[in-house]
């Protein structure tokens, strides 16, 4: 409709994804975000496609502390409490 | 918590150690060369902890105050060994553009009625294969590729859960920072997974 709106391509719009998840968009860049996502497919999909990257590595355990190294921190730590 | 480590609790400190540990090493990874020397800036960062629990005076959170002494000498021990570009990576992360999706996807700038619109545009992943195991062994891999900053934001945010405020002051970067980093890191790695999930289609 404004001419904001037409002015935000698609290679302009995938750079502005991650702001527009972490809700850092001003309200007029949102607007147009959103506005160019539900007419355009392609961009709808790429958003979604993000959504599930996200969502993807959530799944990802969280990586873990050697058994080695444990266990010399732990040594640290005896003798550190038996200062 | 605090409190329990002073009185020495062994418990206490193995929990801080199991909840902390592999994040300290991956933000050691941005200003020191190799695994073996972050590993020592980590054990350095839990006996500087311990000496410095008695002091530590509650004004910023634990977490903060834990990564501020990782970050100071992981800095020391990265100038040592004069590894001084990684700093432009958390600090100037701009100064590098890189695009989140390769420039021959779209249209030409020029093009007489949809510049930079799709010129193959992404296409609906199979759900299936979303959840099988290879997949995310392939997000496994594209993590781990990754340069050392947008590696240990992408995991503190998306793997560790952590939010943006608590990556940032880990860190010691600003907002901005924080989401140009992520959005490379998530970037690359919605690409891997395209590369990956679109080739046997």
């Amino acid at each position: 409709m404004s001419a904001s709106i037409e002015q935000l391509s698609c290679q302009e719009l995938v750079e502005l994804v991650t702001d527009y998840l972490e809700g850092a968009l001003p309200e007029r860049e949102r607007d147009s975000f959103e506005h160019h996502i539900e007419g355009c497919k392609g961009c709808h999909e790429y958003v979604r496609q993000m959504r599930e990257t996200i969502e993807l590595t959530g799944t990802l355990a969280p990586a873990d502390i050697s058994p080695e190294a444990e266990a010399a921190l732990l040594s640290a730590f005896r003798d550190w409490t038996s200062r | 918590m605090i409190a329990a480590l002073r009185a020495r609790d062994e418990r206490v400190f193995a929990e801080l150690m199991r909840m902390y540990n592999a994040s300290l090493l991956r933000v050691a990874l941005i200003y020191v060369a190799t695994r073996a020397v972050a590993e020592d800036v980590v054990q350095e960062t839990w006996i500087g902890v311990l000496n410095g629990i008695d002091r530590f005076e509650g004004r910023s959170s634990l977490k903060t105050w834990i990564f501020r002494i990782l970050t100071n000498i992981a800095k020391t021990r990265g100038q040592r060994e004069r590894r001084t570009v990684p700093f432009s990576a958390l600090e100037r992360p701009d100064a590098v553009p890189e695009a989140a999706v390769d420039a021959d996807r779209f249209l030409p700038p020029d093009h007489e009625r949809w510049p930079g619109h799709w010129a193959s545009r992404p296409e609906p992943w199979p759900e299936e294969r979303l959840l099988a195991a290879e997949t995310r062994a392939v997000v496994e891999r594209a993590i781990d590729e990754l340069p050392p900053a947008q590696r240990a934001v992408i995991s503190l945010r998306d793997i560790e859960g952590w939010s943006s405020d608590e990556a940032r002051n880990a860190l010691g970067i600003s907002e901005t920072n924080q989401r140009v980093l992520l959005h490379r890191a998530r970037s690359k790695v919605r690409q891997a997974l395209e590369d990956y999930l679109t080739e046997a289609m």
